[in-house]
């Protein structure tokens, strides 16, 4: 990794509304976390309304959640905590000023990141020939056909979304990627790199949620 | 009667020869691109101001056809008049009015700051804003929407005829302007201050913003997904708030509102910021009780999030929740009642003077209390029973956002129209103006709770003979106030170009805003102001401000 | 954080990856173990938010973040709460009437946007 810190770029100076690069630097990573708490809330009415279904058809979605893919679910799930702990490991490479370094494991991210949607194409495709996508091919028989679908349609509400959001975020890791090749970050300036991060690291933490409210569901049951 | 108009420092330096207008270019292209938060602003201003128009046309038809009982429209137009003026009201006029307007020209003079924290998320802000103002009036030119601007399911997502859609997708995209802007000001006012602006010497108004961000960035997400969901559940017959499918209505109900009364408070919170800037201004005294009005402010953005489902009495909920919220719908009266009396103590033994944003902030006081009061006869589950879906629910809410909020937002421009323009306008004018609006507002709306406690329903075309009287009154009323609100128009549009100069402080306030020059310029200060005392250090006399 | 091995991996984000795959699988594991009434779900979301904290406390640093980050980050949660604890009033106490039965007519058309 000698090449690290071959040739620096100068440090860039701040926007003219900051007085100094520290202040830039708080006020992106502050403003990151108050987006983040909109995030919450943007998923959180969805959640209630899977509490409120799911407390009203326990036995429709433990049927439903039967349907759905655990072994893709619980892959990806492993994809995308991995992923999470490569750009982690980046954000302190770029902490350290280790450019080449930062930028690989940011590609490795991006990759993971890419895994995880061609996992969950293959997931949603086994469902559309299954008949299990509300709305427009759903064909369910059974006394808990209503619940089921109810389920499904917050599935795919839910990881879709969901889905979106990490579509933004390999955006995001891309074009930092780039950035951080190009060397213009440093030991004093990595602030899109921490920000890529803190997003990422919430789209991980929806998964971990998602996780056990789809694919765990009437695990236990007969 | 005194007035301070002309007490002002007119020996100033007359008009910054810099200034925001001129610099940078005067070009189309320098507007539609600038990240000034000024011209943002400016933008702003416009646009709500068109919105502001297409609102009214739509309340003006719907007076028109209310002035006989059979009225002139058939019960299908009716319905989309009434709710265009509802959609285009809340999401394009009243949600943004004074914070991106005013907030976004002065959060960032009042603390002293260059500009906001994010400028290019302030013009983005401003697009997603102006491309949901055009879908929602796509939708509205093609055909409309007859759903009311509450969206209730099943009705909006299977039965309704009409752009739902498009219009449900119109208010997403305003809603994530919103929280944009709010994520914006939350940033600034913690990271951008000048040095010596602690919190305790922020004016209120820089508060009052604050406090309405945090409702802009935690509610707006839940408004978003609900429609969004609606969306699917119309596109795709297939969701989780029809019965019919094994949904729940309440749901629905339940997620907008718990957006819907917070939001009630986005559109407040910046009004009671104006009337605490321009009530000790004009009272030449300081803010009574500074840190009871701001930290009302602060609690009504937590305590807002309490009391939703007072809109669901009736609705079906237990009695047990509407015992609950009730109660909390009551509780979040007193936050709002100790900014009245702050404001009415500040009066006390003031100095006061009669200038066009005082009227305007009287007004406020009067009306909103009015307003307020009459919410806890709503907050009653016995009397709410009664009069749900009434014009006295109308009206109340009318003296909370025309008596309030938009008394609010004339009062600011009034007040700050001097540092926006560099030009003072027809005080005379401004006075009738203000006049108008306030016994035309009253005359509108006054009866309108008469005519609920009596029992017409809201949102029908038609009514019973027995209402028709007040009823005229109330459209009487309504012409009073289209030329109170078409009066601004023109004495403020001549302003711009015959206007007397205004000085930087023509009111002899304080506040950073004040000390820089009218029209500021791009970057605010010429030098980071250091700040030492706290706000309103008003005196009995006005006098110079030391700058 | 400079954290020890500035050049290579740092330890705590390794163990913090290998905590979270041995929670992934302990909650796999105990999701088709039979419990008594809800608490398969209460366990499951035990562990997500057992995950959750490890990814915010160290991934993202709220560990040693500024207190305001932290009110941010609380913000969002404490209002989740409002959202589901409000709304719990009327679901947890409200009387539902049976539907009766779906196929009834209900009068739909299926509607069409802008018809
Ligand atoms: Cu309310």
């Amino acid at each position: 990794m000698s090449d690290a810190r071959r040739e620096p770029w100068p440090d860039p100076s701040p926007e003219p509304q900051y007085a100094t690069m520290a202040q830039q630097a708080e006020a992106a990573s502050f403003g990151m976390w108050v987006f983040l708490a909109t995030e919450v809330l943007f998923f959180g009415g969805m959640l209630l309304a899977y509490a409120w279904a799911r407390g009203s058809f326990p036995a429709g979605f433990a049927e439903a959640g039967r349907h759905t893919k655990i072994f893709i679910g619980s892959v990806n799930t492993v994809v995308l905590l991995t992923s999470s702990f490569t750009m982690a490991w980046a954000v302190n490479a770029a902490e350290h000023g280790r450019r080449r370094p930062t930028a690989w494991l940011l590609a490795a991210t991006a990759l993971l990141a890419l895994l995880f949607l061609a996992l969950k194409g293959v997931e949603y495709h086994q469902e559309w020939t299954e008949h299990l996508v509300p709305g427009l091919n759903f064909r369910e028989e059974g006394p808990n056909a209503h619940a089921v679908e109810l389920f499904y349609f917050l599935y795919f509400m839910l990881t879709g979304i969901h889905g979106i959001h990490v579509t933004i975020g390999i955006g995001l890791i891309a074009v930092t990627m780039v950035r951080a090749w190009r060397g213009a970050f440093s030991e004093r300036y990595y602030t899109p790199v921490e920000v890529t991060g803190l997003y990422w690291h919430f789209v991980d933490i929806v998964w971990i949620f998602l996780y056990p409210l789809i694919y765990l569901v009437g695990r236990s049951g007969p | 009667m005194t007035t301070a108009t002309v007490t002002g420092k007119t020996d100033e330096p007359v008009v910054g020869t810099r200034n925001y207008l001129t610099e940078g270019g005067v070009t189309l292209r320098s507007w539609l691109l600038t990240r000034d938060h000024k011209r943002i602003a400016i933008l702003y201003t416009l646009s709500i101001t068109l919105f502001f128009f297409v609102g009214g046309a739509a309340a003006t038809l719907i007076r028109l056809n209310l002035v006989t009982p059979p009225g002139i429209f058939t019960p299908d137009v009716y319905n989309r008049l009434f709710t265009l003026h509802g959609i285009v009201m809340v999401w394009f006029f009243l949600i943004p009015s004074i914070p991106n307007t005013m907030g976004n020209f002065l959060i960032p003079l009042m603390i002293g700051a260059k500009d906001l924290a994010f400028p290019r998320l302030n013009l983005l802000s401003w697009y997603l804003y102006m491309a949901a103002g055009l879908l929602a009036l796509f939708a509205i030119v093609i055909g409309g929407v007859d759903t009311g601007w509450t969206f209730y399911t099943p009705f909006s997502s299977m039965y309704s005829n009409g752009y739902v859609v498009l219009a449900l997708a119109a208010v997403f995209t305003a809603g994530f302007s919103s929280i944009l802007t709010g994520l914006n000001f939350i940033v600034t006012t913690h990271r951008m201050r000048a040095p010596g602006m602690t919190w305790y010497r922020l004016p209120v108004f820089v508060w009052s913003n604050y406090a309405t961000s945090i409702i802009m960035v935690l509610a707006t997400p839940v408004l978003a997904i609900t429609l969004a969901l609606v969306a699917v559940e119309r596109l795709l017959q297939v969701g989780i708030f029809d019965p019919a499918l094994g949904g729940d209505p309440l749901l629905f109900q339940h997620l907008f509102w718990f957006y819907s009364h917070p939001a009630v408070y986005i559109m407040i919170l910046p009004g009671f910021g104006v009337i605490s800037e321009v009530v000790p201004c004009f009272a030449r005294k300081p803010l009574f009780g500074y840190k009871f009005v701001v930290w009302s402010s602060i609690t009504i953005s937590v305590i807002g999030f309490f009391v939703w489902a007072h809109h669901m009495f009736v609705a079906g909920i237990s009695l047990y929740a509407g015992l609950v919220f009730s109660l909390l719908s009551y509780v979040i009266a007193v936050p709002s009642a100790i900014k009245v009396f702050n404001w009415t103590a500040t009066l006390h033994k003031g100095w006061i003077s009669f200038d066009a944003p005082m009227l305007y902030a009287l007004g406020f006081i009067g009306l909103f209390t009015i307003g307020g009061l009459t919410g806890l006869f709503l907050a009653n589950l016995a009397f709410d029973v009664h009069v749900t879906d009434t014009y006295f629910v109308v009206a109340h809410f009318h003296y909370i956002m025309v008596g309030g909020m938009v008394s609010a937002y004339f009062a600011g421009l009034h007040y700050w129209w001097p540092k926006v323009t560099g030009r003072l306008y027809h005080e005379w004018w401004a006075r009738i103006a203000a006049l108008l609006i306030f016994f035309g507002f009253n005359l509108t709306f006054f009866p309108q709770f008469i005519l609920g406690y009596l029992g017409m329903q809201r949102r029908y075309f038609s009514y019973a003979p027995e209402f028709q009287l007040w009823n005229i009154f109330s459209s009487a009323g309504a012409s009073v106030l289209a030329v109170g609100y078409v009066l601004p128009f023109f004495y403020l549009g001549w302003s711009l170009f015959r206007g007397q100069r205004a000085g930087a402080n023509p009111w002899a306030a304080t506040g950073l805003e004040w000390q820089t020059s009218s029209p500021p310029p791009t970057h605010n200060f010429d030098r980071t102001p250091t700040v030492t005392r706290p706000p309103y250090q008003y005196r009995p006399e006005p006098e110079p401000q030391d700058v | 954080m400079k954290s020890p091995s500035p050049k290579g991996l740092p330890r705590a984000l390794l163990l913090t990856w290998v905590a979270l795959l041995a929670l992934l699988a302990a909650t796999l594991a105990l999701a088709y173990v039979p419990m008594s009434g809800p608490l398969n779900v209460a366990v499951a979301l035990g562990i997500s938010a057992g995950k959750a904290l490890l990814v915010l406390a160290v991934f993202m640093k709220l560990f040693r973040a500024s207190a305001l980050t932290r009110a941010a980050a609380a913000a969002g949660l404490f209002w989740l709460g409002i959202l589901f604890a409000l709304a719990a009033t009327d679901y947890l106490t409200r009387t539902v009437e049976p539907a009766g039965e779906l196929s009834a007519p209900t009068g739909r058309n299926l509607p069409a946007e802008g018809r």
